[in-house]
């Protein structure tokens, strides 16, 4: 929206219908794009829709959860506030799974839903649920108009809340009849908001407790997760880790905002991650822990992780500080003031010189363990999966692209053969890991970003939770490409049932089940393709590449494929499994 | 960092629909473990105070703060300091007495400040404000007479007045 458009959308003073109010104040927010379904409660919002003229566009979804994982890929790509709309009841409901995601993951989204009228509110009415109760424990914060009046300010204290300091969800429910009352609409960018801290005094004097640590270390690494991507830092992140020349681990959540081809790379560290990334911090003495939560995938058992070393936190949440493992020196605040604030304390320091002379041994090592310990899988009869991954990325090598996967292994394998040098072009669910996720989020992000090219990679357990979406795909013309890695299996969990639980394999066959997706996806109006051996993995790319609509492509890959290296879970880090190779790695000196 | 033992937190909050349960559930989500827990109207009737004592042999008081402190209705957290406040209760209890005990529990009572305010033919109904633990000590004492019912508010404090306003209310600090 362009900026004379919001001054306009904000100086708007008019008497107008709760409903209508509603589209203002998301005007006056600047939302150009929402998701959603009407339904009973919410059906004035959706008249207020066709009946007056507004700049919003409103894409009709066919499950609430695709609305919610849309305004979430959007929000994702975009750095912008997604939207999504929703009635009461089951429709309010079906959207608790994208919001708890976008609660893990930080994600700046706001839901609209409908409730049943005020008088009717706690007498079990038809399609009532006490959504504000639901969401409770997954949202940043929620609203449950009372007022009509009060509308516009819940919807502006609802973009501010879910856009600052740390992002999250924001539920706001507004009953049926608030909607249909007449009030007076004024924008205002005033919060009334006492108890909400979004941004915290700088404490800028632990910025020198921190370079201290950091002249004093001899092996330092940069731990960095999705935080950094949230608080748009991720060139003084590349600015700070050259001039200190630290290597750095980016988080599954964080892939994209240090480039993975960067020299200072050790790509994603945990229990898929990569071997030199989790050595690197298990021998480390310092964390230098940026926007990262030392969540149990990254850590494997929290006691043995980087049990040499010291850590300094930065985030903008004070509750991240200390929860996991207690921090040294603790930096609460915004990305983009504290880190050029270290760089220039460590630059500036008499011993500096030293410092790196000292640490770029360490450097070697590391970029060694890179080097000698890459990715990497065998050929097979069967078409492999990181076989598909990789053609992909050669395909679109330079090419704006935004990379989305669902959850399970052909996430961990694209978090694996992707490599990907700019943030927002890295969208998975990471914290709640949530199947379904893919195929919505890529809509969302490739709605949200028309020019890039979209590839949802996805599974064929996780396609067929949100695969209804493909019709929204469909209407809407958003020509993200959906990959699903077909192995008829839930295949993370067969995984899991092969190693840790006897092979044996309770539930997880879906191939006796599965459609077929080619038929699935032309019934559905996509371009539909297929490949089952490598040699037909490069042509079909070209065409989904060059087709530019909705298109599915079913590869056939080998159901024995495992996500290598491995932390077992409740291992500690750097115990990792991995295939029996000839030329077997050692890990030097551990 | 390790912050063992029971703590009384005193939470400054905006008086909107649903803030208890918000609070109430930051502590079942989070598994900390509520003692007790208070709630009531302030000196501002947009404001209420809920008092809450912790259970901290699992969780550092400093992340149940931190994390009560993250909720949008939670104007602040103070951590209430043992020797700088006053912590109160009210008790209400209901013990047995006959006319061979009755002067002797009053006896008792009178010693906590203890109050008689309703009599039966066979029990006395007691009211006692006081320190938690005094209350604590009252019941032991009272029990070999048979205790029909008690029932406590849960804690309340203020900071003395004799302590400076700043100390009280200093900003979390967020270190460590």
């Amino acid at each position: 929206m362009s900026d004379t458009a919001l001054t306009k959308a904000r100086q708007r003073k008019e008497r107008m219908l709760g409903s209508e109010a509603i589209i203002r104040a998301l005007e006056a927010e600047g939302v150009e794009i929402c998701w959603g379904i009407p339904g009973g409660a919410i059906l004035p919002l959706y008249d207020a829709f066709m009946a007056i003229d507004h700049s919003i566009e409103h894409v009709l979804v066919r499950h609430e959860q695709g609305a919610g994982h849309m305004a979430q890929g959007y929000a994702r790509a975009t750095g912008k506030v997604g939207v999504c709309i929703a009635t009461s009841g089951p429709g309010a409901t079906n959207l608790v799974t994208p919001i708890a995601d976008a609660f893990l993951d930080s994600t700046p989204i706001v839901a609209i839903t409908g409730q049943v009228p005020t008088h009717l509110i706690g007498t079990d009415a038809f399609q009532e649920a006490d959504i504000t109760g639901i969401v409770m424990p997954i949202v940043k914060h929620s609203f449950l108009v009372q007022r009509a009046e009060d509308i516009p300010k819940a919807i502006h204290e609802a973009f501010h809340i879910a856009s600052t300091g740390r992002p999250g969800p924001v539920l706001v429910d507004i009953p049926k009849d608030l909607q249909l009352t007449e009030i007076d609409f004024a924008y205002t960018d005033e919060v009334d908001l006492i108890g909400y801290n979004s941004t915290f005094p700088e404490q800028l004097e632990g910025i020198e407790a921190a370079a201290e640590l950091i002249a004093r270390s001899r092996k330092p690494v940069l731990y960095v997760g999705g935080g950094i991507i949230n608080g748009e830092a991720c060139d003084d992140l590349i600015l700070l880790a050259e001039a200190l020349q630290i290597p750095v681990t980016t988080t599954l959540l964080a892939k994209g905002a240090f480039p993975d081809s960067h020299p200072l790379s050790v790509q994603m560290p945990g229990m898929h991650g990569s071997k030199y990334a989790n050595w690197t911090i298990h021998r480390s003495d310092l964390l230098i822990t940026v926007g990262a939560r030392f969540d149990d995938r990254v850590t494997g058992k929290l006691d043995a992780f980087a049990p040499g070393a010291k850590i300094i936190h930065f985030d903008i949440d004070p509750a991240e500080v200390s929860k996991n493992r207690h921090a040294d020196v603790a930096l609460v605040g915004e990305l983009r003031t504290t880190l050029p604030a270290l760089r220039n304390a460590v630059t500036a320091r008499a011993d500096n010189a030293a410092r790196a002379e000292h640490q770029s041994e360490w450097l070697r090592d590391v970029q060694g363990w890179r080097r000698d310990n890459p990715f990497r899988y065998k050929k097979g009869a069967k078409l492999k999966p990181e076989y598909v991954i990789e053609a992909f990325d050669k395909a679109l090598k330079g090419k704006d692209t935004i990379w989305v996967t669902g959850v399970g292994q052909h996430q961990m394998w694209a978090a694996q053969y992707l490599s990907i040098d700019g943030p927002r072009r890295w969208l998975t669910s990471g914290g709640l890991g949530t199947m379904g996720f893919g195929v919505p989020a890529a809509i969302g992000a490739q709605q949200g970003c028309p020019d890039a090219y979209v590839v949802n990679f996805d599974g064929d357990g996780c396609f067929q939770m949100t695969m209804q979406e493909l019709a929204t795909a469909r209407c809407y013309d958003v020509p993200a490409i959906h990959a699903v890695m077909n192995n008829g299996w839930l295949g993370m969990v067969r995984q899991w049932q092969e190693l840790f639980h006897g092979e044996r394999y309770s539930e997880t066959n879906l191939f006796g089940t599965i459609p077929d997706f080619v038929l699935l996806a032309e019934a559905y109006g996509c371009l539909a393709l297929r490949a089952e051996t490598e040699d037909e993995v490069d042509a079909v790319i070209a065409e989904a590449i060059a087709a530019r609509r909705p298109t599915v492509i079913d590869f056939r890959v080998d159901e024995e494929e495992k996500v290598y290296p491995m932390v077992p879970a409740g291992a500690a880090s750097h115990e990792m499994i991995d295939e029996v190779w000839e030329n077997e790695w050692v890990e030097e000196g551990v | 960092m390790a912050t063992p033992g029971h703590h009384t937190l005193s939470v400054l909050v905006e008086n909107r629909p649903g803030v208890l349960s918000r609070v109430s559930g930051l502590f079942s989500r989070r598994g900390f473990n509520i003692d007790s827990l208070a709630v009531g109207p302030t000196e501002r009737p947009d404001r209420s105070v809920i008092t809450i004592r912790v259970d901290c042999t699992r969780h550092s008081v400093e992340q149940v703060v931190k994390q009560l402190d993250k909720l949008i209705d939670v104007i602040h957290v103070i951590k209430v300091h043992p020797d700088m406040a006053i912590e109160r209760e009210l008790l209400l209890i209901k013990v047995k007495a006959d006319a061979n005990h009755r002067l002797e529990i009053m006896r008792v009572s009178e010693v906590f400040n203890a109050r008689v305010v309703d009599a039966g033919a066979d029990s006395l109904l007691l009211e006692c404000v006081e320190h938690p633990d005094r209350l604590a000590a009252l019941e032991q004492l009272l029990s070999p007479y048979t205790i029909v019912e008690a029932v406590r508010t849960g804690r309340v404090a203020m900071t003395r007045a004799s302590v400076a306003h700043d100390e009280s209310r200093a900003p979390l600090r967020i270190l460590g």
